[in-house]
């Protein structure tokens, strides 16, 4: 059951606990225990909003900074990550394979902020070696779904 | 100037779905649970091998019987999920749609006079196919204590000396409803014994929410005597690529084939090499749309029964088939009202079948968003009627 119920609100997280027991054919007691029992876990660990922040007047800008950093003796990846990621402004840091060892993810109002993080902040950590500042000019998709505009084609209203 | 008009085909109605397709086109918000084909797009990667075929000038004719690749691919799928092994060189021939595998079927098989068994309520096309090919056709009632299923001693009581084929439609378009092993082994036990070939159109059969289906070609002595009609529409929602297939006995496919041959020369090349990519990586996608028809079903079915709708829980396809019997309507007076008053378009069941009378189809191939503000209008609907009968 916590397959289909994860399916189902990592789409559409509002929907009502009422209306995901029909869908899933199971008791209503039975999918809101699933559900708490998995807050717990913390296999769900929030409920957030997809916003299009193009179609708000508000100013945002989105950088995707490649990082190299040397690991410390004794603390890996893991002490060198955290310390980037308690940053508030800091959106997402994964480990990455490849080429370099970190991206991180931040969110802005203006580009010089975002300069302002890299250049004050992020740059002169002892560990990191290097950073690529890349930005983001336009969001087609994200969390799989489609932000920019598409023509759905209609269906006939009625057929055999 | 004569009457240049064929009388066989005047005789023949029109589809009853027509008329609510002509008043929903001109009315302004009005929404529809009525439509027979899936609302998700086609999966891009089988839309993307389509585009890819036209940028490498794949724009010819194929081979009469369809591509070689393709038809292995549909042997092959028809192994592995129904374990039936047919020779992809002359049992299987690819057509335009299930609804021309339908149509080049029963002319291959009648003579005048032959009768041919048709359960209804159910798909459009077989009554007006087997009168153009020239049988007579006979009408199965199907029922709804049986949970609209075919059962042996309706099939007995309609057999005569010249009965030939039976049209086997399941699951079910209108109904919803499927037949499981043991019934179809019943059923083939008859057909063995009075020797009847069969038409089983399983173009639903990947849309099963109880048991996988089984089909009937699959039971003892049955392959023989069966042509088995599938495609890509329901599965792979892909309606619009108009791609189907028959598999069947090589003498019937050979003569299946002429006239395909001479009517239609092959089904679209286009559709033939995206049908290719959709039986070769496609099976994830038949998985996540079935689960989410699965939902909407058993969304649907409770909330049809909260407002009062009786109806039998369907297994198949993408309909649910609820009784508005005691409301004293017919249905397609229920059904017009329901587009007046309300803006909703549902089709009535008589336009499956006289049998239909009484019953709607309703479908899930709707978004939940769709369906909620529908089953909203409907059930507004029913209380108004409620009200008027006291």
């Amino acid at each position: 059951m916590r397959e289909k119920i994860l399916a189902v609100i990592e789409k559409n997280s509002r929907i009502a606990v009422k209306d995901l027991a029909v869908l899933l054919g199971e008791s209503e007691e039975a999918v809101a225990e699933e559900i708490a029992a998995m807050e717990q876990e913390k296999v769900i660990c929030g409920y957030h909003t997809l916003i299009n922040w193009d179609n708000t007047s508000e100013e945002k800008v989105t950088a995707l900074i490649e990082v190299k950093v040397t690991p410390q003796r004794g603390q890996g990846f893991d002490k060198i990550a955290e310390r980037i990621y308690k940053f508030p402004e800091v959106h997402a840091v994964y480990l990455m394979s490849g080429g370099f060892d970190f991206t991180v993810i931040i969110e802005e109002k203006t580009m010089r902020e975002v300069a302002q993080f890299v250049s004050d902040k992020l740059a002169p950590m002892d560990a990191i070696l290097s950073t690529a500042t890349h930005f983001v000019l336009k969001k087609y998709k994200d969390h799989g779904t489609v932000l920019v505009d598409t023509v759905r084609e209609e269906r006939m209203l009625v057929t055999p | 100037m004569r009457n240049f008009l064929s009388d066989k085909i005047i005789k023949i109605e029109p589809s009853g779905i027509r008329k609510f397709f002509d008043i929903v086109s001109e009315m302004k918000d009005a929404i529809s649970l009525g439509v027979g084909e899936p609302d998700f797009d086609t999966p891009w990667h089988i839309r993307e091998e389509g585009i890819y075929s036209l940028e490498r000038g794949r724009t010819f004719y194929t081979s009469n019987a369809g591509l070689k690749e393709l038809r292995e691919e549909i042997g092959g799928y028809l192994e592995r999920r129904l374990g039936l092994r047919y020779d992809s060189k002359k049992e299987i021939v690819v057509t335009v749609g299930g609804s021309e595998a339908i149509d080049n079927a029963l002319r291959a098989v009648i003579n005048p006079g032959d009768e041919v068994l048709i359960p209804q309520p159910s798909f459009v096309s077989y009554l007006p196919c087997a009168v153009l090919a020239g049988a007579t056709p006979v009408i199965i009632e199907l029922k709804e204590e049986n949970e609209f299923r075919l059962t042996k001693e309706q099939l007995l009581a309609h057999i005569t000396p010249k009965t030939k084929v039976l049209v086997f439609p399941f699951p079910n378009n209108p109904t919803g409803a499927i037949m499981e092993r043991e019934e179809l082994l019943e059923l083939s036990k008859v057909l063995v014994e009075k020797d009847i070939l069969v038409l089983s159109d399983e173009i639903y059969s990947e849309l099963t929410y109880k048991s996988e289906h089984v089909s009937i070609a699959a039971c003892p002595g049955m392959k023989e005597r069966t042509i088995v009609i599938n495609g890509f529409s329901k599965a792979y929602a892909m309606t619009g690529w108009r791609l189907g297939y028959a598999a069947g006995p090589a003498e019937i496919m050979e003569q299946i084939l002429k006239i395909h041959q001479f009517a239609i020369m092959c089904a679209p090349t286009n559709s033939q090499y995206a049908a290719v990519e959709a039986l070769r990586n496609g099976d994830k996608d038949i998985a996540v749309m079935r689960e989410a028809y699965n939902q909407r079903r058993r969304y649907l079915v409770h909330a049809l029964r909260e407002m009062g709708l009786q109806c039998f829980e369907p297994f198949g396809a993408f309909y649910v088939f609820p009784s508005i019997q005691k409301f004293g309507l017919s249905s397609d007076e229920f059904a017009t009202r329901l587009l007046m008053e309300e803006k909703v378009a549902i089709v009535p069941g008589t336009a499956f079948g006289a049998c239909g009378e009484g019953f709607l189809r309703i479908s899930y191939a709707y978004s939940l968003e769709d369906l909620k503000r529908a089953l909203e209008r409907l059930e507004r609907f029913i209380k108004k009627l409620e009200v008027e009968q006291r």
